[in-house]
């Protein structure tokens, strides 16, 4: 069986199986193995070339406190169905990614964040405690107060340190499924960053910005808030609208389909459209955290070769200088994304977990020589302004950058020699990132 | 008040599709099986996803008491019952193993035509009701293979048939599953053919729209009515050379 992330970039041989709960365990013994989730990692963080253990059959919710909105389920339950079972009763995750096909231990293991972290932080905020299945067979609870440690390191992770079988987390209350976005249109770089300071109270924000335009444009951008909508809001619209009917990409697009070109045509059009369209106005859940889950398989559109994501975090101190630099680089180079998304990030917490106090970019590109060049170069640029890298969106990265990123590479590494870890849980990328 | 289902060998994966579908309609479901502990995490599932009422019940198909300990333990008689017990086993250890092959005998034919008599008595003195059994194409013309089952579910065919013939007029009705290929455990590592082999859901959607419809006999995936019609038309000389 062929695996690759959700980039399609490398491809691996791979066995992977789907055990039952009961035989999760057994699953561990003899050599390595790497937990996978939903794929929607790009790269790939979960791939094990000896033994790769889906958390398929993982799917059973166990208990729900309507009280305290505390749901125990299964690890792969996913967000997706999370939100079909209980928004319906007026709850929605605390914190969630732009696609909500992942599973609850995917969201563990990359501490996703979402558009409200600079608010309500990364998942862990979300997450009262999880099971955590260890190299020798046994399963041990871990939270902010058991298993302290353990809790810290598997929150973003990556599968590094162990299985999550299953997981508490607290729902938040909402009033209806429909959500107030205002779009505000930013005309270069500082204003963007001016306009996430402006509206710094904002439960959601979230930038596209346009990496093609140069000159006076560079940086220009559509920065969209978001509000949970109370009922007296939402006038005769039912309150929980259903996820939104998707469509199936049926085939690869050619490879080259996708390039500079249709890039820049792409986000001038979408700048145009983004422009005329600001101002307020109601979206469904759906439409505004998950646009792209309304095409299944929509990655196919970057064809055979598959595409690359790219996403780095910038500190506060270097973020103004870095992004233009990343800007100007990713211009000049004419290889253009087509989502590029700056989102304003929160303090940072936890041992490994990416995000940091600062901005967040993230891009993606076919993947092209000429644009893996560029990533490397992009790669370059952030070091040198003290930023780090999201290892969710990582499938080429070499372990010299990641380590001279980021020093708490290193002490996981320790960390999972000193805890046996080492040799029971590994993927493609903890190897090819030394971890 | 909502509907309420029994389902016997409610641990088959068949089974479990069909609770789910029942269940997603907002039924009740009672579900019967040995070792009922082992559905305790999907009952609380199902509960959770789609807030019906869920009930386990122990239950051995060949048990001759099994049934009415478990209908002692319902609050009601439930409006309908599904019927998945069932036995594949290996068809060669069955032509050497007497003991295997009679095991084989009552866990497709006998303890569950026992038993959903028992229920059709009760179903018929209320007046409604319906009963689902879940046969077998296997049971349509005996073969190498698997003929120790396929007689079998031929005999449990036959019973569904006649209860169903002797129940009309009564308000009770009954419906006969004959599922060709599903992609569950029983039939693991096997090789099916794709265009051929349902998915456990398909066969649940087809249950439910069944006893909604109030159908007498149905094929899971339309093309196994034709297959069979030329199974059972082959003349016996042609059909004893045959190998599939
Ligand atoms: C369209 C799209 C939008 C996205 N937007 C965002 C975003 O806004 N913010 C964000 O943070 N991320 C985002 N992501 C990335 C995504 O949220 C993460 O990659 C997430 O980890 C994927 O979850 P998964 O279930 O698919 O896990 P997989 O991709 O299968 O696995 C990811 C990692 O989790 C580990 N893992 C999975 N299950 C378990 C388990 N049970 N126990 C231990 N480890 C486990 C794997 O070993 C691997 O290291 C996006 C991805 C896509 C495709
Ligand atoms: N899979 C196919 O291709 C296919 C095709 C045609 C028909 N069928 C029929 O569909 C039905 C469901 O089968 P399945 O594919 O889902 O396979 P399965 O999982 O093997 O289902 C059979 C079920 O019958 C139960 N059972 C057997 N003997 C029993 C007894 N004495 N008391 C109580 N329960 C008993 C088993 O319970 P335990 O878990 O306790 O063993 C099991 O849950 C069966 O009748 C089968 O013959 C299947």
């Amino acid at each position: 069986m062929t695996l690759t992330g959700w980039g399609r970039y490398a491809r691996y041989p791979a066995p992977l199986s789907q055990p039952a709960p009961g035989d999760l365990a057994s699953a561990l013994a003899g050599g390595p193995v790497i937990a996978r989730g939903a794929g929607r990692s790009y790269g790939d963080a979960a791939i094990s070339l000896r033994r790769t253990v889906g958390t398929g059959r993982l799917n059973r919710m166990i208990a729900f406190d309507e009280a305290e909105g505390l749901l125990v389920a299964e690890s792969g339950v996913t967000l997706g169905e999370i939100v079909e079972v209980f928004l319906p009763r007026g709850w929605f995750p605390m914190v969630t990614p732009g696609t909500k096909t992942v599973t609850l231990g995917g969201a563990i293991a990359s501490d996703v964040h979402g558009k409200n972290h600079h608010r309500d932080g990364a998942f862990r905020a979300s997450v009262a405690w999880f099971d955590l299945l260890g190299p020798d067979g046994t399963t041990q609870r871990c939270s902010g107060q058991e298993n302290a440690e353990l809790f810290d390191w598997t929150l973003g992770g990556m599968g590094l340190t162990g299985i999550v079988t299953r997981a508490a987390i607290r729902l938040r209350r909402v009033e209806s499924g429909w959500i107030r976005q205002t779009t505000l249109p930013c005309a270069d770089l500082d204003a963007v960053m001016r306009a996430f300071d402006t509206h710094a109270s904002a439960t959601y924000s979230v930038a596209w910005i346009d990496c093609l335009a140069r000159g006076p444009h560079r940086g220009r951008a559509l920065l969209m808030l978001g509000e949970h909508a109370g009922r007296a809001e939402i006038g005769a619209r039912a309150p929980f609208p259903p996820a939104r009917r998707t469509r199936t990409l049926p085939v690869d697009l050619p490879s080259g389909l996708l390039n500079g070109w249709t890039a820049r045509a792409f986000n001038a059009a979408y700048w145009r459209r983004g422009k005329a369209a600001a101002g307020s106005r109601l979206v469904d859940w759906d439409g505004f955290f998950y646009p792209l889950d309304a095409i299944l398989g929509w990655n196919r559109a970057y064809g055979r070769k598959g595409f690359v994501q790219f996403q780095c975090a910038l500190p506060d101190a270097g973020a103004r200088v870095g992004l233009s630099a990343l800007l100007d680089a990713i211009a000049r180079s004419g290889t253009g994304s087509f989502l590029a998304v700056l989102k304003r990030m929160g303090v940072a917490e936890g041992a490994f977990s990416f995000p940091m106090k600062g901005y967040t970019l993230a891009l993606d590109f076919p993947a092209t020589r000429r644009a893996l060049q560029l990533i490397d170069r992009l790669d370059r640029i952030v070091l040198d302004h003290g930023g780090r890298f999201y290892l969710a969106k990582d499938a080429r990265m070499t372990a010299e950058t990641l380590h001279a990123a980021d020093p708490r590479a290193a002490r996981l590494r320790e960390m999972r020699a000193r805890s046996g870890l080492s040799d029971a849980f590994r993927s493609v990328q903890s190897e090819r990132l030394a971890l | 008040m909502s509907r309420s289902v029994l389902i016997l060998g409610a641990h088959s994966a068949i089974a479990m599709a069909t609770a789910r579908r029942f269940a997603a309609e907002g039924w009740t479901l009672h579900l019967a099986l040995r070792g009922p502990s082992r559905l305790q995490a999907d009952r609380d599932d199902i509960a959770i996803r789609l807030g019906v009422e869920v009930t386990l019940h122990d239950y051995n198909a060949l048990d001759p008491d099994a049934i009415d300990e478990v209908m002692a333990d319902l609050p009601a008689l439930p409006d309908v019952v599904v019927c998945a017990v069932g036995l594949l086993g290996e068809q060669e250890t069955a032509q050497r193993d007497a003991d295997f092959a009679t095991l084989i005998l009552r866990s497709n034919f006998e303890g569950p035509a026992l038993h959903l008599e028992r229920l059709a008595g009760r179903f018929e003195a209320r007046g409604s009701g319906r009963i689902v059994g879940v046969s077998s194409v296997a049971g349509e013309r005996g073969r190498a293979s698997n003929y120790v089952y396929g007689a079998a579910k031929s005999g449990f065919t036959a019973f569904l048939s006649g209860l169903r013939n002797r129940l009309h007029g009564t308000g009770v009705g009954v419906t006969t599953v004959l599922p060709g290929f599903v992609d569950t455990p029983m039939v693991a590592g096997r090789d099916l053919p794709p265009a051929l082999t349902a998915q456990p859901e398909d066969v649940a959607r087809a249950i439910f729209a069944a006893v909604e419809a109030e159908r007498d006999v149905i094929y899971v995936k339309r093309r196994w009515r034709w297959i069979m019609a030329v199974v059972r038309a082959l003349p016996e000389p042609v059909f004893k050379r045959t190998r599939f």
